[in-house]
């Protein structure tokens, strides 16, 4: 079979019942300005976008919320449940998202340790039973952990999201085995969430094979974040390509390119 | 359990975590409005319940009620 960059254009990502066309997602936070923000998304080709849920800060002279500036008619919003370190805590958020009226899509994430950021999945796994009951569906972050992948995964899950590396760590992809194990052996996409750093850890997580990247930090703090997110994109896309191209295997000695006859003497 | 102050009939309500006097017989569409927050932009948890957006008109908000008020703000 022969795939071509043509047919990778109808590489459509499906999540939910929900149709992709870009595997890169993106987050909205720790943008310079608003500007920056809405011109890095539309560099990115991003169509899932991921917001927070806070309080309004009533003490400001005008706290404008982010749907001030994206347009939720252009984008797909992911409203997620950051900062929230107990399984109530992220049902509270959960359903406070979902009463904005826009979907009852979540990206679940239930923090367990402030240092490193890494993710409580028991109360994760706790959370997704009870909102996958009340019809969410479910984006869970987890860890690198193919047993939690799984539990996820059975508990009703849309997609399981494992990490690449820390949250706004930036140090790229850590554990690329667990992270193929995982797409190996769940049925719902698997969509490496946080740790990517730049266009090459974004590549390489692709050519593990997952479905697709979400990432917020790597193109926020970017000193250029417009330029760092259309990388990205084409880096995502070089990532996807490559591995429905199937890799050459690697060999530990040399094996030349050029025909060994025909050398003159 | 009407507070009554000089010029007008306030209430002191927990909203968003700290203390507040609002005039008093609003409804929370009125305490929207109140605080010129636009109502589609805003989720609405009454008393820890959270409020459909039909009912902001219909809700009377009371002497030591608890409203959080929230939005969508930049995350990843």
């Amino acid at each position: 079979m022969t795939t071509t960059v043509a047919s990778a254009a109808e590489d459509t990502l499906t999540i939910g019942g929900r149709d992709f066309r870009s595997r890169l997602m993106v987050g909205t936070g720790k943008y310079p300005d608003n500007e920056t923000m809405i011109r890095a998304i539309e560099a990115s080709g991003a169509e899932m976008v991921t917001v927070a849920v806070r309080r309004i800060d009533l003490d400001r002279e005008k706290e404008e919320g982010i749907l001030h500036h994206l347009s939720p008619d252009r984008y797909f919003l992911l409203a997620n449940t950051a900062g929230c370190y107990t399984a109530d805590e992220a049902i509270r958020y959960a359903r406070l998202a979902r009463a904005a009226g826009f979907n009852e899509w979540l990206k679940l994430e239930v923090i367990g340790d402030e240092k490193t950021l890494l993710p409580d999945t028991a109360a994760t796994l706790e959370a997704a039973r009870v909102l996958v009951k009340e019809g969410f569906k479910i984006m869970a972050y987890t860890n690198d952990d193919l047993i939690m992948a799984l539990r996820l995964e059975d508990a009703g899950c849309v997609s399981v999201m494992p990490l690449a590396s820390p949250i706004g760590s930036g140090l790229g992809l850590v554990n690329p085995y667990y992270i193929r194990e995982i797409k190996a052996r769940c049925e719902v996409p698997i969509i490496v969430d946080a740790g990517v750093g730049t266009a090459s850890d974004a590549c390489l997580t692709m050519e593990q094979g997952v479905d697709g990247v979400l990432m917020n930090t790597a193109i926020a703090a970017a000193e250029d974040p417009v330029a760092m997110a259309e990388a990205m994109r084409l880096s995502i896309r070089a990532g996807r390509l490559a591995w429905r191209a199937g890799r050459m295997e690697k060999r530990e000695v040399a094996v030349p390119s050029s025909p060994v006859r025909g050398l003159l003497d | 359990m009407t507070k009554i102050t000089d010029r007008e009939a306030t209430v002191r309500v927990h909203l968003n975590g700290k203390e507040r006097d609002i005039p008093d017989d609003l409804t929370v569409g009125g305490v929207l409005h109140f605080l010129e927050l636009d109502p589609r932009l805003v989720v609405v948890e009454h008393n820890r319940e959270i409020l459909d957006r039909a009912r902001f008109d219909a809700v009377k908000v009371g002497e030591g009620d608890r409203l959080e008020l929230v939005h969508f703000v930049g995350g990843g």
